[in-house]
């Protein structure tokens, strides 16, 4: 039995293995978010670009000097960091200056992520944590917002208010009066032209990446779905000035940050909850929570906080609704 | 018709078109038969003959020890040459008797035909059943006699039969059915008459749709059994998911089908029961898919119990292209052998044989917590917590997510795009914590 003394290859089953990776799915994930970031560069022009491109190399060097120094292995090729990078500049203003990025990512990366334990451990979003300590630490940089340009190459910047500060500062009738009429406001909005955070303007883009991601399985619709139907519902009873019914939920769906929040931010496998039914629930909760920032709160927009908040509530909620074991004993059989 | 199925599962690539539809070709019988006494779960046999003793084939070599044990029979005829630890599919070496072929291939005298099966009394039929060394051939090798055999208070009222097949690659139930139907249809009946049962159930994935025909047309004119088309999905052949899919009752935590009336057998098993009752043989043969492209022809082969591994390989044309890993049994739950001298046994359902490139060797990384194994686990536990506590050496809070009503299935691990160990870890957890 003369080939019985080659080395065989041993291991414990399963000896196959789903061509998935995590840094498969971060590296698609960014995919996603290339016609958003694309829309960015076409609105908002170089600023655009410089402003992404200084969050992500910066958030890439962060996390590789952290396991260096931390002694970990340095996995920046699996895309994780990239990925923060990315929704980090997506989630900024054109005009900042370029050393806040810097900070912001250093806080995503060194602080929310890898002092937590490095990936899978942290419980807030990165990028929103970074976005969060920008806001808190440059607030007229962090809202000094410009109106798109509408060419890559121009460098003119007009500042103005987002529709969302628009709508709470002055009214409806201003905002529509701004965009010429009810319609031109509602397609300004889904197209991205408009004033707000780099990758949030565009919805159309953010849908047509949010496609690809359900396409791919690597989103459902629970957190989504539930996040942007509670948004609708309460905007549409609660947003009106006199009456209840009398709010508009279409304008609320379409502005802000809630799109690229629902679709791209509050799915972070790592801090949303695992099991269907907690994530509904978290849905839920962000939409509630945006929605009673943006109608009551003074903030024009709560995306961000209310992810954050929900982000807390994520190990609890998976706790609370653990799926139901085969066989389990409340099963009537 | 909507193909029935359980909740979750996932969907491997199946790899079956190496070998589907081919037929079953006759191994050459080994030159030396390394037969282990122990081929299937509870007490292993004693050796009932002594080096130097001539045994033909289908002779007991091994007694049975107790209730939950079943002997093991010569498989070619010949010369007891050694006694003693031998490879075992296991992993580890265990006590097997090794028999030198005469080439004369003689049955041992007394195996008695009878055409009359049908009226046997089910003690009958179990006695024959043990005698014949019958134990679950789906791979799990549990005695047939004694799932045969439930208790008084858990009455039996449906016997299905697991065609699903479900593990990628593996094809010998499949090539059974195309090859066997009204044998496989008999042998449920026998089933069915030892256990009093008069309704009988026989569920293949629909990735074998020859095989649901070639069935279906085996009971067709009759209405005690049923063929159920099931969702091709793994694990859909595992005991509990294919009476979900087929008879919608969900075996209790911790318990067994008997809890729900059903006793489930391999096609396999009712082939092999056929053969016992009818031609008094005993199981010393079975169906083994030799495949994987580490293999030059792959395909199914008759092959007498205790073959080496090896020669399986060479009469498949050899390997191929360089030695990554040969499994027993399928890809999701097989195991991974030290040896090519390791013999065939009763469970032995394939071989496959995996090229190096083909053998991931990567480091595993933190979870992501992307829920893909809570989305997928059949048994609706939650493996990302599992594999956490795992890592941390958790075992104990480990029970507080239902740690035992895992099975085994690998799902969770095949799917982790992290490449978690997570049922290696589960593996682990239980046998600590059985230790302690």
């Amino acid at each position: 039995m003369e080939a019985s003394d080659k080395k065989l290859i041993v291991a414990i089953s399963p000896h196959i293995k789903d061509e998935e990776t995590t840094a498969r799915i971060m590296w698609t994930v960014s995919l996603a978010l290339l016609p958003a970031f694309l829309m960015s560069a076409y609105y908002f022009g170089p600023r655009a670009l410089m402003v992404t491109a200084v969050s992500v190399i910066s958030c890439v060097v962060f996390e590789a000097m952290t396991q260096m120094i931390l002694k970990r292995k340095v996995t920046v090729s699996d895309g994780s960091a990239f990925l923060t990078g990315l929704l980090l500049g997506l989630n900024l203003p054109s005009s900042l200056p370029l050393y806040q990025p810097v900070i912001g990512s250093m806080v995503a990366i060194v602080i929310t992520k890898h002092l937590f334990g490095g990936l899978g451990y942290n419980i807030f979003n990165p990028a929103l944590i970074g976005r969060t300590l920008m806001i808190v630490t440059w607030p007229k940089a962090m809202t000094t917002w410009h109106k798109p340009v509408a060419s890559i190459t121009s460098l003119d910047a007009v500042t103005t208010a987002t529709p969302l500060g628009i709508l709470k500062e002055e009214g409806m009738s201003k905002l529509v009066e701004v965009f010429g009429d009810k319609s031109d406001l509602y397609v300004s909005l889904f197209i991205g032209d408009r004033a707000g955070s780099l990758g949030e303007t565009s919805v159309i883009a953010l849908l047509l990446g949010a496609a690809f991601l359900f396409y791919r399985g690597y989103i459902t619709w629970h957190i989504p779905f539930s996040f942007i139907a509670t948004v609708v519902a309460l905007t549409w009873i609660f947003g009106g000035k006199d009456a209840l019914f009398t709010g508009d939920p279409i304008l609320h769906f379409l502005s802000g940050g809630l799109v690229l929040g629902a679709f791209f931010m509050a799915t972070d496998y790592v801090t949303c909850p695992t099991v269907r039914k907690a994530q509904i629930i978290f849905g839920i909760g962000c939409g509630a929570l945006t929605a009673l920032i943006r109608l009551k709160g003074g903030y024009p927009e709560g995306v961000m906080f209310a992810i954050l908040i929900m982000n807390c509530f994520a190990p609890l909620l998976d706790r609370r609704f653990k799926t139901r074991t085969f066989g389990a004993k409340e099963q009537k059989q | 018709m909507k193909a029935a199925t359980f909740e979750r599962g996932t969907h491997p690539e199946e790899s079956k078109e190496l070998t589907a539809g081919k037929p079953v070709l006759l191994a050459k019988p080994p030159q030396r038969a390394i037969i282990p006494l122990i081929q299937h779960i509870g007490a292993p046999c004693k050796a009932a003959v002594n080096v130097g003793d001539e045994v033909k084939k289908g002779q007991i070599i091994g007694e049975a020890q107790g209730f939950v044990s079943t002997p093991v029979h010569a498989s070619i005829s010949g010369k007891i040459i050694a006694a003693g630890n031998f490879p075992h599919v296991s992993g580890r070496d265990m006590p097997a008797l090794v028999i030198e072929n005469d080439g004369r291939d003689e049955w041992v005298s007394g195996l008695k035909e009878n055409n009359d099966y049908l009226s046997l009394t089910a003690e009958e039929i179990r006695n024959i059943v043990k005698n014949a060394g019958i134990v679950g051939m789906g791979g799990a090798t549990f005695p047939t006699h004694v799932k045969l055999s439930p208790p008084e208070e858990k009455p039996i009222n449906a016997v299905i039969l697991n065609g699903a097949e479900c593990e990628p690659y593996l094809t010998s139930d499949h090539s059974l059915m195309l090859e066997r139907p009204e044998d496989v249809i008999e042998g449920l009946r026998i089933i069915m008459k030892s256990m009093g049962v008069s309704k009988g159930y026989i569920g293949i994935e629909e990735n074998k749709p020859d095989a649901i025909q070639k069935i279906s047309q085996a009971v067709s004119g009759t209405q005690d059994i049923e063929v159920f088309a099931l969702e091709t999905k793994y694990p859909q052949g595992a005991e509990k998911m294919l009476i979900k899919a087929i008879l919608n009752r969900e075996v209790p935590s911790g318990g067994l089908p008997m809890d729900v009336g059903v006793v489930v057998q391999n096609v396999g098993t009712a082939v092999a029961i056929y053969d016992a009752v009818r031609y008094g043989r005993p199981l010393i043969e079975r169906v083994v898919t030799v495949t994987g492209r580490g293999i030059r022809e792959p395909r199914n082969l008759l092959v007498r119990i205790g073959t080496p591994i090896l020669q399986l390989i060479e009469e498949c044309g050899g390997f191929s292209n360089g030695i990554g890993r040969v499994v027993a049994g399928g890809p999701m739950m097989g195991i991974a052998q030290t040896s090519l001298d390791t013999p065939v046994i009763k469970g032995t359902s394939g071989i496959l044989v995996l090229r190096e490139d083909e053998v991931e060797d990567v480091d595993y990384g933190s979870c992501i917590r992307c829920g893909r194994c809570v989305d997928a686990c059949p048994m609706g536990l939650q493996p990302s917590i599992l594999s956490v506590l795992a890592e941390r050496g958790h075992y104990k809070d480990m029970r507080g997510y239902n740690l035992m009503d895992c099975f085994e299935c690998g799902t969770c691990a095949y799917l982790c795009p992290a490449r978690r160990p997570i049922v290696q870890w589960i593996k682990l957890a239980k046998f600590i914590l059985a230790k302690k």
